[in-house]
């Protein structure tokens, strides 16, 4: 694993820009552990403070230092992102595996739903469940239902890809070892989608948390929750960029810009060694 | 004596075309023959490209239904097969190897992973000796060891032991069949008669019957008891390979031998379309007729009126 | 026809490869490989020829094809060598050209048929389709005449038009291959190349098939260059052989030549594992593994599984040498190789 990393640090640009960039949000969001304040306390410092050497992102108009209230911000979306693209992940692979090998009824059944997910109207749902759950939507619950809701498209295309090896010859092969099914679609499929399932993952966090923002923004997630989605409803409840608390608003923008430069370099380099036709290669095939 | 393998009557028709014009394929049609269990042989199946050949081994070994018909494995019938048990049950008698050995192995993975696989589910060894005793055991019977194929992967193996990996995969349970479409037609002239040369030491020395489907004519006469000659679905001449080959009756037969392009002339004569008399002869007899059975062991299909007086 | 020595020397030389080199080059994430699939090839295809290829699996024959087809991606390089084309008074190096030449090239005066041709055609269109995408606008015709050539070619090949309307995995593999060659011939191509063109055919099909091939390179005079594992298709086909083993031309001659009085071990191998009707003798197979691309045997790549090897198979290259009219061999001992069993083989009834 770690020869990996370092493989992939010295021979591939992009891992290596991504890395660090990730790996500077990383550990910005890992400061929080770290903090000295409380991010739900209020008016604790001087509002309104441009960035110095004292506050280093400046101070908010409800007396925050934004330094640590975004080191949770960040916290909080970069877990919220994984979450979701992790969950929904297991839920497309399950799924998308399943429908493309064991095909008939089944794919059916599975594809029935997936239709149906894919034309769910998911900004009023997300609506209905914050009126419903109110201060219940915790960070986990949301990604929970985002999760359900983030699946089918993958789903279609992991299908897409296990239907192709469903009539390869290796497949009848292992079938004719006695490998059962949940073998045969974890051990020899699961190689063949893992590249899609990482180039999907980055477009499911972005999705995910664009969402997020945008929920967060007009005031239906639990506000008090510190996000990048929050901090921005409390800026623009603040009018902030009237008023000229500029850092309110740019600081956190740019460091989501970069998040997702960083995580866009990082599945572009893990796919191309991921990828079973380099990964070959790499073998000696 | 009982019968390992019993094909009774059996049809395969296969829909094609949209959804205006719909027509359907008869692939195989009222196709039968038995493989008695204390008698291991090897059938050969010819015949024309599109003949049904791969859909009949494809219903022996349960990956297509069958429309007519019954095709009956140590006396139960394959159709039947619908729980895992009755279908593991059913993979210890029938074994497939694959046409091209280079596809028969996931590329990111061992290759021994399959015979673990067949050792562990099919055979049913459970503690690890007895699972490498086995892959060693049946490795062995195709001339490799499991040494030299542990934890290799498909690429760093040559054809020839590719497929003799996947033969003694197929090996492991102990199958009373192997079921080999073309086995040796992506490989190149030497590996040809390993892998030839192989199926007829299984049959001689282990008693496995195999049903070895193929093009080629002389490797059929080299390694076959029994010849299957199919045309268009229908089984137009069977019986013991080399009366059947050394002097073929039906006119399909005929044009089949006719066809095998001779190595005496290497570079002195050209290629010239095959035969159109006796092809024409072939086509309209195609499907015609009943088979009828010979003194010398071999069944020909004869159209119904005055059987024997074909004319060619 | 082709056979006699004479006109064989009268015939202009249509393709000419020199010194060619192509290898598989990759490096990923430090680990460097490099795959000599085609190692220093020279030879010439003549006008009206029909050039046979046979050798080991994976010993470059496809690679060589790819190359002066003009047909390689990365990781497959062009390291040395040219490969020249003569159709005409023009000579042409596909290697100089842009991509619309190329393509003019690639329809107009070279077809070109993969191996594996089940797995070109796409598995979601209908066959129509793939003859309208690929060949409509290569052959200068209104829609009815097209459809009625396209139909009148297929028949050469014993389709009926049906398979227009079928889908690739409706069709059985022989069929597969035949709508892939109609594909590739319906322009009337000069130069044909096929790799592996009759291998999933029975022997009557596979007999037509040749045939018409063989008409078709008759009635343009085109050339054809193919690859084929069957020693008994060369046999029937070839003017000339030439046989490849580890990335190398090992030997090169008139087909008959080759067949009876074979200069290269592995050639004499070759034509003597051909089992026959009518005889059920054992047959030998050539020992040993096929020899590693990435790291090929010093000295000559086949000493490692040769009766004949000697000290300085071991340690030099043998050159591609003339032994005799139009036949080169690359062998140290090629004066000792004999035909390991008589050519004349046993009798078999009474089809000829
Ligand atoms: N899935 C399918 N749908 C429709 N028709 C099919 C299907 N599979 C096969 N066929 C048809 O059934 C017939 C027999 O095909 P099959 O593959 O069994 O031939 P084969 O004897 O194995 O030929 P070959 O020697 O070329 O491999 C062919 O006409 C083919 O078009
Ligand atoms: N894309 C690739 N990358 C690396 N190596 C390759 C690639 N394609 C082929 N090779 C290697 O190049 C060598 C020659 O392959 P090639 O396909 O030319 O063989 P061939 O003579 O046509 O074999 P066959 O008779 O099996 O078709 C083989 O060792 C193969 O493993
Ligand atoms: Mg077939
Ligand atoms: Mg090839």
């Amino acid at each position: 694993m770690f020869s990996i990393i370092r493989d992939l640090f010295k021979y591939n640009r992009e891992f290596a820009v991504g890395a660090v960039l990730l790996g500077l949000i990383v550990f910005f969001s890992i400061l929080s552990f770290f903090s000295p304040v409380d991010p739900t306390m209020l008016y604790i410092e001087v509002p309104d403070r441009p960035p110095s050497g004292e506050y280093w992102f400046g101070t908010n108009s409800r007396g925050q230092d934004m330094f640590w209230q975004l080191t949770f911000a960040f916290r909080n979306t970069l877990s919220f992102g994984l979450m979701v693209a992790a969950l929904s992940r297991v839920i497309s692979i399950v799924v998308g595996l399943l429908s493309g090998y064991i095909g008939g009824v089944v794919d059916r059944i599975l594809m029935f739903f997936n239709d149906i997910f894919v034309s769910l109207p998911i900004f009023p749902i997300l609506v209905l469940f914050y009126f419903v759950l109110r201060s219940d939507l915790t960070t986990f619950n949301l990604a929970l239902l985002m999760a359900c809701l983030g699946w089918p498209f993958d789903a279609r295309l992991i299908r897409s890809i296990a239907l192709g090896l469903r009539h390869r010859e290796f497949t009848r092969h292992a079938v004719f070892s006695g490998m059962s099914p949940a073998k045969i679609m974890f051990e020899e499929h699961l190689p063949y989608v893992m590249p899609i399932v990482f180039s999907t993952a980055i477009a499911n966090m972005i999705w995910a948390i664009g969402l997020e923002v945008t929920l967060a923004v007009l005031g239906f997630t639990n506000i008090n929750i510190p996000t990048v989605g929050t901090t921005l409803y409390w800026a623009i409840n603040h009018s902030a960029m009237v008023v000229g608390v500029w850092w309110w608003i740019v600081i956190p923008v740019i460091i989501i810009v970069m998040m997702f430069i960083g995580l866009f370099l990082l599945t572009v380099s893990l796919n191309e060694y991921i990828d079973p036709r380099s990964r070959l290669r790499r073998m000696g095939g | 004596m009982s019968a390992i393998l019993e094909v009774t009557n059996v049809s395969k028709r296969f829909a094609m075309g949209g959804i205006l014009s719909r027509n359907y394929v008869n692939a195989v049609v009222d196709a039968g023959f038995t493989i008695e269990e204390d008698q291991p042989e090897v059938l050969t199946i010819v015949g024309e490209s599109g003949s049904g050949k791969t859909t009949l081994a494809r219903m022996i070994l349960g990956l297509e239904s069958i429309s007519e018909g019954d095709i009956k494995v140590a006396g139960r019938s394959v159709s039947g097969r619908v729980n895992r048990a009755q279908r593991l049950s059913f993979m210890r008698h029938v074994q497939p190897v694959f046409q091209n050995p280079f596809e028969a192995f996931n590329p990111l993975k061992e290759v021994d992973r399959y015979l673990q696989a067949s050792a562990r589910v099919l055979l049913g060894a459970t503690s690890r000796a007895q699972v490498e005793a086995a892959m060693d055991d049946a490795l062995q019977k195709v001339g490799l060891s499991l040494a030299e194929v542990k934890g290799r992967f498909a690429h760093e193996l040559s054809g020839g032991q590719l497929q003799r990996v996947a033969i003694a995969r197929a090996l492991i349970p102990n199958p009373a069949i192997l079921v080999a479409d073309e086995p040796v037609s992506m490989v190149d002239a030497s590996l040809r008669m390993t892998i030839v040369n192989l199926l007829r030491d299984l049959r001689d020395q282990l008693g496995v019957t195999v049903i070895y489907i193929t093009h080629d004519l002389a490797t059929a006469y080299y390694i076959s008891d029994r010849i299957i000659i199919m045309q268009e679905g229908y089984a137009v001449e069977m019986g013991p390979a080399r009366v059947v080959l050394d002097a073929p009756e039906h006119p399909y037969a005929k044009l089949l031998k006719d066809s095998v392009l001779p190595v005496e002339n290497a570079g002195k004569s050209r290629v010239q379309p095959a035969d159109r008399k006796t092809a024409q002869a072939a086509a309209k007899l195609s499907g015609t007729g009943e088979l009828v059975l010979r003194d010398d062991g071999r069944s020909v299909r004869l159209p119904r009126d005055g059987d024997g007086s074909v004319a060619v | 026809m082709a056979f006699s020595e004479e006109t064989v020397r009268e015939q202009r030389d249509v393709l000419t490869l020199n010194g060619l080199k192509a290898y598989y080059q990759t490096n990923y994430f430090g680990v460097e490989r490099e795959v000599r699939a085609v190692d220093d090839v020279s030879l010439s295809v003549r006008e009206d020829e029909v050039y046979g290829i046979a050798g080991e699996s994976s010993s470059g024959k496809t690679t060589l094809i790819k190359t002066f087809a003009a047909a390689i991606r990365p990781p497959l390089r062009l390291i040395d060598g040219t490969v020249e084309y003569k159709f005409g008074d023009r000579v042409v190096n596909p290697y100089d050209m842009d991509e619309d030449e190329l393509n003019d090239l690639r329809w107009k005066h070279v077809s070109y048929i993969m191996q594996g041709s089940m797995s070109v055609l796409n598995p979601v269109r209908r066959i129509k389709k793939s003859f309208r995408d690929f060949a409509f606008e290569h052959m200068d015709r209104s829609r009815a005449e097209f459809w009625n050539a396209v139909e009148d070619h297929l028949k050469l090949l014993y389709l009926s038009p049906d398979v227009l309307e079928a889908y690739p995995h409706q069709l059985s593999g022989g069929m597969r291959q035949r709508v892939t060659i109609a594909l590739a011939t319906v322009c009337h191509p000069e130069f044909i190349i096929a790799d592996e063109p009759t291998t999933a055919l029975d022997v009557v099909v596979q007999k037509d098939v040749l045939a018409m091939l063989d008409d078709i390179r008759k009635k343009l005079r085109s050339s054809v260059v193919f690859v084929t594992h069957d020693m008994s298709v060369h046999a029937n086909m070839a003017d000339r052989v030439g046989i490849m083993y580890a990335g190398r031309i090992v030997e090169e001659g008139p087909t008959s030549e080759l067949f009876t009085s074979p200069k290269h071990p592995y050639t004499a191998h070759l034509v003597s594992s051909l089992p026959q009707i009518g005889d059920t003798t054992r047959k030998p197979a050539l020992e040993g593994r096929p020899p590693n691309l990435a790291e090929p045997p010093r000295g000559c790549r086949f000493h490692p599984r040769c009766p004949l090897a000697i000290e300085k198979c071991t340690t030099d290259v043998p050159p591609l040498e003339s032994v005799g009219a139009n036949h080169r061999s690359a062998c140290w001992r090629s004066a000792d190789v004999r035909p390991l069993t008589p050519a004349v083989k046993p009798k078999t009834g009474e089809s000829a």
